[in-house]
């Protein structure tokens, strides 16, 4: 169980982590691909978070994924259903015209 | 280089490989599919760190659910995903210098990082766990962090409740089947029996 350092994990975690922050501002205009860029940020969390439960012998890191995991599930359907919303309205996704719903 | 080291390696290199393909993808179609492939290694990757449950889990739920949830949006919506493009080089150069520096930064707090003298002793190659990664999850979870438990039903119930009520509409002028109606509804109203002569019609 651990064979492999640590710092591998935490090293994995962090590009994810970036990985998923360039994707939100490389895709400023599609709105889902913003949103599972915002998944690929919770993974990188999650695997943070498993690494330093097995390497603590402590479950309450697991316990936490298991939420964040819950979080992100009922994230991506309220996102989902508010672009389907935007979409049926607007007949786009792009993310520049939602500013015109202000007021 | 032991086993598991290639293991990680390459189950490591995959999901890295997919999550920038995730990102950089021309047809988000293939964005969803390389998002399940990267999920699809940290199971892995869970999995080879002894947390079994939670690599299932990830499968049922993110590949199960979530990302077919993204499939059917992407493909459900005619949108044109070119004209979403324009402008992806000009976000190119921001976007890098601030991946590049926060890049660094988390490096740099792995690389200085050392454990804690307790965690040391924790963290010992020699902690053998007492029963499979499911049984002492569930056991925590249904005693300590029961109402937390409960919270994570509570928002997932909300989570229903909002989808269902921002996607749903009534449209006017459809024929719908109105159950309350078809029941009430009497033979004395509706049919009628008439006396007719014959060659003549009603």
């Amino acid at each position: 169980m651990s064979a492999i350092p640590l710092g591998h994990y935490l090293t994995l975690a962090a590009v994810v982590f970036t990985i998923g922050i360039f994707g939100i501002f490389l895709n400023r205009k599609n709105v889902i691909v913003i949103l599972m860029s915002i998944e690929l940020i919770l993974l990188a969390i999650n695997i943070n978070l498993v690494a330093f439960s097995s390497y603590l012998a402590d479950l309450a890191g697991q316990v936490f994924a298991l939420f964040v995991l819950t979080v992100a599930a009922a994230e991506a359907a309220i996102g989902l259903a508010i672009v389907v919303v935007y979409f049926r309205n607007r007949g786009s996704i792009a993310v520049e015209d939602i500013n015109l719903m202000k007021g | 280089m032991t086993v598991e080291l290639f293991i990680f390696y390459v189950f490591a290199v995959v999901t890295v490989a997919s999550a920038v393909m995730v990102v950089a993808a021309r047809n988000p179609v293939h964005s969803v599919l390389f998002l399940i492939l990267s999920f699809f290694n940290t199971a892995g990757l869970f999995v080879l760190i002894g947390a079994e449950f939670l690599a299932m889990m990830l499968v049922v739920v993110y590949v199960g659910a979530v990302a077919v949830l993204f499939m059917f949006v992407v493909m459900m919506l005619d949108v044109n995903f070119v004209q979403l493009r324009q402008g992806f080089m000009q976000y190119m150069s921001i976007g890098a210098v601030v991946g590049i520096i926060l890049m660094i930064e988390l490096i740099m707090v792995v690389g200085t990082w050392v454990l804690g003298e307790e965690g040391e002793v924790l963290a010992g190659p020699g902690t053998v766990p007492l029963a499979s990664n499911t049984e002492l999850l569930g056991n925590v979870l249904y005693t300590d962090y029961v109402y937390l438990f409960q919270t994570a039903g509570l928002i997932l119930l909300v989570a229903i409740i909002g989808a269902i009520s921002l996607t749903l509409r009534q449209r006017p002028g459809i024929r719908r089947q109105d159950i309350g109606r078809q029941v009430h509804r009497r033979p004395s109203e509706t049919v009628e029996l008439r006396k007719v002569r014959s060659g003549s019609g009603v």
